[in-house]
């Protein structure tokens, strides 16, 4: 029903020569799941997310919801609704007001426009603020009226840009949560933006990473954080250590690589093609090193940074750089820096990325 | 080489639906910008530009003779010079007199602030002719001061240094306003810092105050420079044979009935008029130093002593004067003949409310038509132009500046010749009186809805849309409620203007839609001195009011 599909979309803004905010998208949105716009500052997703909005036109390509090509009908015609970064609450109206805003350009009954904004405020917990100015409402209150007001109309697609940014942490995980649990009892097809990788995983059903305009890669939370497509989405999605290697052997369902001397892993082979002597890279978190007195590996210590619940190390393999936390530095002690540790890691969630990448390679995962 | 031939017809193909969809989008708004635009250029730019030609072009074509002989008339150069010469001094004058009372008022301990800042402020509510007639009064010929005190009998209050008085009291507001609210916005952290590194107060003064309110001072003098270049009815009534362009533009229009002469005059005034606007707008403007927040800044009065009683005593003296003059007309609309019997009466209030009490609701009914035009008019026209780019919206930026900036006699002498005839056949109606004042007054309201619009987070403009309201319901009820205090201003500025205002709509009453103003004028020549004193009485009284009654209703409709 509202399925929404960018094919080829280029967003080049007028005066900004050579500059192309968003190159060739191509992303579809499945009919009621919430996909992430993920990615640095001034990837494009804004853009992306404006123009399914209708407030950017794209220089080229087709945007279609629900099969309908709405590229060229105007904003307020295309039954979108939005949660935006600042809230952007009408401060002259009161709470009720503002939801009752949109539900009265719509052709309903009195009565049925009351019953919608009743039963909506009283979903949002907002019921007894409706008299009130946004002004005197708390951040995550004024949260709720924004999204109160984007969903009463029942619209077909729900836009959100970066909407907990202005929100302190704690704060922010309970709404993230609220929005989440709303959106799948609505079951409202949702494009959501933002640059926190924890809340994308979050969230979403699909995390699309964007990078320079383009896409990298664009897959469920999970294999974009634990099989990034490329070293960039590794890196992006939390910290995580690009060991250079060469392939040892390859059989039919393992691969081998070797890092250093003292390391190599052997892993599951999965869909790709590899060479022995082939160069690679493999990517390792650093939740999944640990000390061990056994471990083959011999790291020298660079760096230690102390931080509560861990400590974090900065190591050097034979002139690979490799971080790692250590959570039980209680028992083991704290190593000084120039200090040899053994380490030993866990090969299996171990992913390994060709030597270069191809424009592809988002797709290859 | 392939890239770039293939990245260049995509984005031309597509470029122009863009280009268009704005317009497609939403065909109401961009009609509601056609017909602004168009109008803003019939009503402003097609004028000026009618007067421009009529300057060099008479019925038989384009005459260098003619325009040679009409120029090497000495009238043409001499009011031209005279003009300049009042500009220039009351310019001086007025900014340095501003200064003071500005400074005075927020860095000094001088008592009774709010009693000056109340006083300063009687002239521009009221028509800059108030201060000549009560010069009329005091000083004329029959004068209360120069007879009747001083038993001068043929006192000459006609001239240049009368001119010079009026113009440098009526004009101070404007640059005590003005320097005031950059004094208000300079932290005056910045001078404590300098006093805490051992400056003295005048170095101080000279080296850190001075520097920092300079932009605001430069803008002052050219802002008075070209209301003194405008103004009409001061020189008109005072002027004796001081001359100034507009007068003579007025005199050889109405007089002589030369129209070519009138033109070129009133082409001349343009002259000092547009170049001290743009030295002002594209210079002063970008050389402040202060970043004006809304919010007036941290404040510390310290200077106290010995030095504020000269500056009291300077204070006093400016508002003194203008609360003398004042209360001079008042005095004077109860008397039955001044300065020969000075008998208590009402008879001139009887006067203006039967015999004149066509002009007086004239006066009010066309102010009250052309003021709320002016202030939505302002407010759409900031929002097409800040919100909205469409194409063509320089000409709407340009022709409300060109009709900001040049003098009433221009717009007046433009409209009489420019809407004369069919199709624009207007001459006589109410329609031509309130447009004159709907174009002069636009700026205030658009430059005030352009800084408020551009606080204003667009975001909730889109909310609007994206809920599914066309712009232009967007526009009247998200973007116009949220301009509510730019709104008021230019009500307020329209309001006190288009009843106040006389050098453009002289040329347009006619017997059935005459002006106060205009009639107030007449009376002042004819010396039915009561009369004319009565009637500014009464307008400086309307515009309290009215004024008052604004910011009651502004105050009690922004609590909630
Ligand atoms: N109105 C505009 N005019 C010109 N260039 C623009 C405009 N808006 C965005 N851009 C440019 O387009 C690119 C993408 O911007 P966009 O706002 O989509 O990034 P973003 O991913 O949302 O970044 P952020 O995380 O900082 O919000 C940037 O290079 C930006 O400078
Ligand atoms: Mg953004």
């Amino acid at each position: 029903m509202s399925k929404v599909i960018f094919s080829n979309i280029t967003k080049r803004y007028p005066g900004v020569a050579g500059a192309t905010a968003v190159d060739r998208l191509n992303l579809t949105i499945e009919e009621g799941t919430l996909v992430t716009l993920l990615g640095p500052s001034g990837c494009g997703k804004t853009t992306t997310l404006r123009m399914l909005a209708g407030f950017e036109t794209p220089t080229d390509g087709t945007i279609t919801i629900g099969g309908r090509d709405v590229t060229n009908v105007p904003v307020n015609a295309r039954n979108v609704g939005m949660v935006f970064q600042s809230y952007a609450l009408f401060p002259h109206m009161t709470v009720r007001e503002n939801v009752e805003y949109g539900v009265r350009l719509l052709p309903l009954a009195k009565g049925e426009m009351k019953d919608r904004v009743d039963s909506i405020l009283e979903t949002m917990a907002l019921a007894q603020y409706a008299d009130r100015a946004p002004a005197r409402l708390s951040g995550g209150q004024q949260q709720r009226v924004a999204l109160a007001r984007a969903v009463v109309t029942q619209p077909k697609v729900l836009l959100f840009d970066e909407p907990l940014s202005n929100l302190d942490a704690q704060l922010r995980e309970r709404m993230r949560d609220e929005l989440r649990a709303i959106q799948l009892r609505l079951g409202i097809t949702s494009l959501y933006v933002t640059h926190d990788q924890s809340e994308a995983m979050a969230i979403s059903d699909r995390v699309v990473v964007m990078r320079g305009g383009v896409i990298e890669q664009d897959d469920t939370p999970l294999n974009v954080y634990s099989r990034p497509g490329t070293g960039f989405v590794a890196e992006f999605m939390g910290k995580a250590n690009i060991l250079r290697g060469t392939v040892e052997t390859v059989d039919e369902t393992t691969v081998r690589v070797r890092i250093s001397t003292t390391v190599a892993f052997t892993l599951a082979r999965g869909p790709r093609a590899f060479r022995p002597g082939e160069a690679v890279r493999c990517v390792v978190r650093p939740e999944h090193i640990r000390v061990d007195p056994d471990g083959a590996m011999e790291a020298k210590v660079r760096r230690v940074v102390f931080q509560g619940a861990h400590v974090e190390y900065l190591t050097e393999i034979e002139g690979q750089e490799c971080v790692f936390l250590d959570s039980d530095y209680y028992r083991t002690g704290v190593a000084e820096v120039g200090q040899t540790l053994r380490l030993s890691i866990d090969s299996r969630p171990v992913w390994i990325l060709p030597e270069t990448e191809t424009a592809s390679m988002g797709k290859a995962a | 080489m392939t890239l770039a031939s293939q990245a260049t017809p995509s984005g031309r193909t597509a470029a122009a639906p863009a280009f268009l969809r704005n317009i497609v989008v939403d065909p109401w708004l961009f009609g509601i910008f056609a017909v602004t635009t168009l109008s803003v250029l019939v009503f402003a730019a097609l004028p000026i530009f009618t007067v421009l030609k009529q300057a060099v072009v008479t019925e038989h074509g384009f005459d260098i003779a003619v325009l040679i002989s009409t120029l090497s008339q000495s009238f043409v150069w001499e009011s031209l010079a005279n003009t300049l010469l009042l500009g220039a001094t009351s310019a001086l004058i007025a900014t340095a007199a501003g200064f003071l009372l500005a400074f005075s008022a927020t860095r000094t301990t001088m008592p009774g602030k709010i009693f000056v800042h109340g006083v300063a402020l009687l002239p521009i509510i009221s028509p800059p002719f108030v201060m000549a007639l009560a010069v009329v009064i005091l000083f004329g010929r029959s004068g209360l001061i120069t007879r009747e005190l001083l038993g001068i009998r043929n006192a000459n209050v006609y001239g240049f240094h009368s001119l010079v008085l009026i113009q440098s009291l009526a004009f101070t507001p404007i640059a005590y306003l003005n320097i005031r609210g950059m004094l208000q916005s300079i932290d005056s952290a910045l001078e404590d810092a300098s006093a805490s590194l051992g400056a003295s107060r005048w170095t101080t003064f000279s080296r850190v105050t001075l520097p920092l309110v300079t932009p605001a001072i430069l803008s002052s003098t050219l802002l008075v420079f070209v209301k003194s270049v405008e103004d009409f009815g001061n020189p008109m009534l005072i002027g004796g044979n001081f001359n100034t362009l507009a007068v003579e533009a007025y005199s050889q229009m109405v007089g002589y009935f030369n129209l070519q002469a009138g033109a070129l005059l009133a082409s001349l005034m343009l002259v000092p008029s547009m170049t001290a606007f743009l030295i002002h707008r594209y210079w002063v403007s970008k050389r402040s130093y202060v970043t004006v927040t809304g919010k007036p800044s941290a404040q510390t009065i310290r200077i106290s002593g010995a030095v504020v009683v000269p500056l009291t005593i300077a204070c006093y003296a400016i508002v003194l004067a203008i609360l003398l003059f004042y209360l001079t007309v008042i005095y004077v609309s109860f008397t039955r003949l001044p300065g020969v019997d000075n008998t208590l009466t009402t008879a001139h209030y009887v006067t203006v409310f039967t015999a004149g009490f066509h002009t007086l609701s004239n006066s009010l009914l066309l102010a009250g038509i052309a003021t709320p035009v002016t202030a939505i008019a302002g407010m759409l026209i900031a929002y097409l132009l800040i919100r909205k780019a469409f194409p063509g919206s320089f000409l709407l930026r340009w022709g409300t500046l060109l009709s900001f900036a040049a003098p009433g006699t221009i717009l007046g002498i433009g409209y009489v010749s420019t809407f004369n005839a069919p199709p624009l056949l207007l001459t006589g109606t109410a329609f031509i009186v309130i447009a004159a004042m709907v174009v002069k007054n636009l700026q205030v309201g658009i430059e005030a809805g352009s800084n408020q619009l551009r606080q204003i987070d667009k975001s909730i403009e889109e909310a609007s849309t994206i809920l599914g309201a066309s712009n232009t319901r967007t526009f009247f009820q998200i973007t116009l409620p949220l301009l509510k205090p730019a709104l008021f201003t230019s009500l307020s500025y329209a309001f006190t203007r288009s009843l106040t205002t006389l050098s453009a709509v002289i040329f347009l009453v006619s017997a059935n839609w005459t002006l106060i103003t205009v009639t107030i004028l007449s009376q002042v020549e004819t010396l039915k001195l009561g009369v004319a004193a009565a009637y500014c009485s009464i307008l400086v009284f309307v515009v309290l009011a009215i004024l008052a009654l604004m910011q009651l209703v502004l105050n009690s409709t922004s609590k909630r």
